[in-house]
């Protein structure tokens, strides 16, 4: 099988590609960093975040760097200011929209919501705290799922589908409303799919899911089985 | 069905119309019959029967008639002497007085006059069988030139050909963004692999819009053959028609429409005698907003989440299944038929210079006359509400009008002498949107107005990207506190931040249009938003320091 490569610039930067390639890993290859939530390499995009938005020349919009497929000539801009701004306000939305008390969480200084909040700068909160009453599932005999601090990017309900092939995870509602369900909005504990592995705990970029038995700032998670399996499956 | 056959069950359709002196039609339609035209059109066959007088009337039920608001609504034609009359809220116990008229004078405390401008200012081409033929009855559709256009782009033209006068007409998408059909229909044509789909889009989620449903309502077979030319031209053999679960009574003619276009042969296979296969299926929609948006559409009839995904890749590459498929709005796809029948040169003749052909709009809100209309392109706002809509009632003063929706804006005054077409209201702030069209008097609040429509984003909002579905809930807080009096310059101000942000970052359509009922309300009556703020200027206006004034 014959590959194309194609050139295109980032950030100033010229760079090569393979065809099929997302700006996101073509950034990562070259060391770029792209600000990004929802995404983790190994589980299939879905552009739910909005954090990766890129500028591209010519094109109005703007685009997502984890979904959108490079091409030849392409002019991407990763980090102008205006999409700073953005970042930062949509991490904001994402802090004020659930419980995020990082003080007492599980998952404190091992948290992509909060470290990438450092990464782009965002050092306070302008709009309006929604405080949501919201549950926490603690009926699975290794795991805990506290929506306080779910940030819906889907993650788990990825990981479960198309690595564990268990399909336990997804959403119900709409809107503010929507909530990660394990079955069909049973409790995890009583869930008969869940095969107890763990990929959703570990995937997860906060403390909304961890382990039991942890502590304060004691959830660290491992992800380093993503590339593993996914690695392994393209050379099987 | 061959071609032949279409002539003679037209011919003989005709015929068997032609034999009453006179014709009663009753409108059918879910407005009428919400106002009782169903117990109408029963008394009307009832009290013929007994007058001895059914041989010589006939009585139909049919399509919208338009002037939803004076329904139930019917119409008497005399064929002998080759005219009609209208007749507006008609009830059971009028009909023994209907009846009596038929060979006398009209009645005259119900007539409805037919030179109003509400009638003679409109131009028909969508809805051109409305009020005409019975839905629910083929022949009828084929006796005013149906399915004539799918015989001769079948039997007379080709896939190139047909593609080709699509182009040439101009038309744009009715669905809201106008994007050329022409151009769209040749992007699936050219998309290359065997099996591929049309999906006719029927979810109409805008609340105070009523168009498609008026059309699968009263004229169901006309979108099913724009449905197979459209199939005919990009290499399609199926079709969908994906409706809300809403609207009973159009899911209903259409299954029945379906019905009888397979008996016909006019769907299914080897249609008119050529290779050319056909079928359509209907897929219900639990009537989610966002499930209107195209890939989200796509991922509901798959039995999927109804959420948008990123494009490109645009449906017309990678759609249902995976494969090529051609969406369309219900009214692109019924101005298909009197395209190939009469040429994309005429289509083009009707219009501006961009926007092409006639536009469907469901007139709704403060206004005397409110109903379905069908204007050409480029007739002037103040035409449609003033002449066709008959003004404001009670000589109140008008303030703005609403179009697109959720999606869209509010014009004011000053703009009311503009054009209707896509490039002049996205000028000024609104847009086509699909073709609600709310009149405002002056008793309209504009902040109460811009809440209304976020509250319906914030609740259709299918969650999946954090900025429509987090900043539509707190736009939505923000406009209820400026509401009450409790905002600030400061509230304000991230308001309109959070307008940018969620315009220019969401993921589709819904999130991205979400703000412009705030940004052009903010922009025309911005007074209304800063009278209001607890630092606005001090003026006592809003709500709070009126009060506390009043306690003083
Ligand atoms: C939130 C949202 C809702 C939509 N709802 C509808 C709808 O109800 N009907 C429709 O025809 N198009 C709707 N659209 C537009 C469709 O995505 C698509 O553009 C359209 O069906 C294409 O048909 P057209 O080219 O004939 O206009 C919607 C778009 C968005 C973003
Ligand atoms: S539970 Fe964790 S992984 Fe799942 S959606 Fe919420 S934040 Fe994402
Ligand atoms: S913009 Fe709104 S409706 Fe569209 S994908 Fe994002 S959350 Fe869903
Ligand atoms: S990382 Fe691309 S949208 Fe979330």
């Amino acid at each position: 099988m014959t590959v194309n490569v194609l050139t295109l610039t980032i950030d100033d930067q010229q760079v090569s590609a393979r065809e099929g390639q997302t700006i996101m890993q073509v950034a990562t290859e070259n060391g770029i960093f792209i600000p990004r939530l929802c995404h983790i390499e190994g589980l299939d995009p879905v552009g739910a975040c909005r954090l990766c938005l890129c500028e591209v020349k010519g094109t109005p919009k703007l685009l997502p760097a984890c979904t959108t497929k490079v091409s030849e000539g392409m002019e991407v801009s990763t980090s102008t200011e205006r999409l700073g701004e953005y970042r930062k306000m949509i991490l904001e939305l994402l802090f004020a929209e659930r419980n995020h008390v990082c003080a007492v969480c599980v998952s404190n200084g091992h948290c992509d919501l909060q470290s990438m909040a450092q990464k782009v700068g965002m050092d306070h909160v302008t709009v309006p705290y929604r405080y949501p009453k919201l549950q926490v599932d603690a009926t699975h005999e290794r795991f805990i799922a506290d929506h306080n601090r779910c940030i819906l990017c889907t993650r788990c309900v990825r990981v479960c589908d198309q690595i564990e092939g268990a399909h336990t995870w997804d959403v119900m509602g709409r809107g503010e409303g929507s909530r990660v369900i394990t079955d069909l909005n049973q409790p995890w504990g009583d869930s008969e799919t869940c095969t107890k592995c763990g990929k959703c705990v570990h995937v997860c970029p906060t403390g909304a899911l961890t382990e039991k038995g942890r502590s304060v700032a004691e959830m660290a998670k491992q992800r380093r089985f993503l590339p593993y399996l996914t690695k392994m499956r393209e050379e099987w | 069905m061959t071609p032949d056959e279409l002539k003679t069950t037209a011919e003989k359709q005709r015929e068997a119309v032609g034999k009453y002196p006179h014709r009663v039609h009753v409108c059918m339609a879910a407005g009428c019959i919400s106002s009782g035209s169903d117990k109408v059109k029963d008394a009307l066959t009832d009290e013929l029967k007994k007058a001895g007088k059914d041989k010589c009337c006939l009585v139909k039920g049919v399509g919208c008639m338009g002037l939803c608001s004076a329904g139930p609504l019917v119409e008497v034609a005399d064929s002998v002497a080759g005219n009609s009359v209208m007749y507006k809220n008609v009830t059971a116990e009028d009909v023994p007085a209907l009846v009596a008229s038929l060979e006398g004078k009209p009645v005259p405390h119900l007539l409805l006059p037919k030179d109003i401008p509400f009638f003679t200012a409109q131009h028909k081409i969508v809805l051109e069988n409305f009020g005409l033929i019975d839905p629910d009855t083929i022949a009828d559709y084929i006796m005013m030139g149906g399915y004539e256009a799918l015989n001769k782009a079948l039997t007379d033209m080709g896939p190139a050909e047909v593609l080709h006068e699509v182009t040439a007409s101009g038309l744009r998408g009715r669905g809201g963004a106008g994007y050329p059909t022409g151009l769209k229909w040749s992007t699936v044509a050219k998309a290359g692999g065997g099996q591929k789909y049309v999906i006719c889009n029927a979810d109409e989620g805008d609340p105070g819009a009523f168009m498609d449903r008026s059309v699968l309502e009263s004229d169901p077979h006309r979108v099913l053959e724009g449905m197979a030319i459209a199939g005919f031209a990009v290499g399609a053999n199926a079709g969908y028609i994906y409706v809300r679960a809403e609207y009973p009574l159009a899911v209903k003619r259409l299954k029945n429409a379906i019905r009888q276009a397979e008996r016909s042969g006019l769907l299914g296979q080897n249609i008119f005698g050529t290779p050319f296969n056909f079928k359509i299926d209907i897929r219900l929609g639990a009537g989610a907003f966002v499930c209107g948006e195209e890939t989200a559409l796509i991922a509901s009839i798959e039995g999927l989440r109804g959420q948008p995904r990123p494009r490109p890749p645009y449906p017309a590459v990678s759609g249902l299944w995976g494969c090529p498929t051609l969406i369309n709005n219900v009214e692109t796809l019924a101005n298909i038929p009197p395209i190939i029948r009469k040429g994309g040169k005429w289509f083009a003749s009707i219009g501006t210079e961009k926007s092409k052909g006639t536009k469907v709009f469901a007139l709704a809100g403060q206004v005397n006359n409110t109903g379905l209309i069908e204007v050409p392109m480029g007739i002037k706002l103040r035409d449609i509400i003033f002449d066709i809509g008959g003004g404001i009632p009670e000589g109140r003063k008008f303030k703005a009008v609403q179009t697109g929706g959720p999606s869209g804006g509010c014009i004011p005054e000053q703009h009311l002498d503009m054009p209707v077409d896509y490039e002049s209201l996205a000028s000024v702030g609104s847009i086509m949107g699909s073709g609600g069209m709310i009149v405002m008097d002056e008793s309209s609040d504009m902040v109460d107005v811009a809440k209304y429509f976020m509250e319906f984003c914030m609740t259709e909002s299918c969650g999946k990207c954090v900025p429509c579905r987090a900043g539509t809930a707190q736009m939505h807080d923000l406009l209820a506190r400026i509401m009450e009096g409790d905002a600030t310059m400061r509230d304000l101000a991230l308001l309109e931040k959070l307008c940018d942000l969620v315009k220019n970052t969401s993921l589709c359509g819904l999130g991205m249009t979400a703000p412009n009922p705030v940004l052009s309300t903010l922009q025309y009556f911005r007074e209304e938003y800063t009278s209001r703020l607890l630092d606005g200027g001090g003026n006592g206006r809003h709500p709070k320091t009126a009060a506390a004034a009043e306690v003083r």
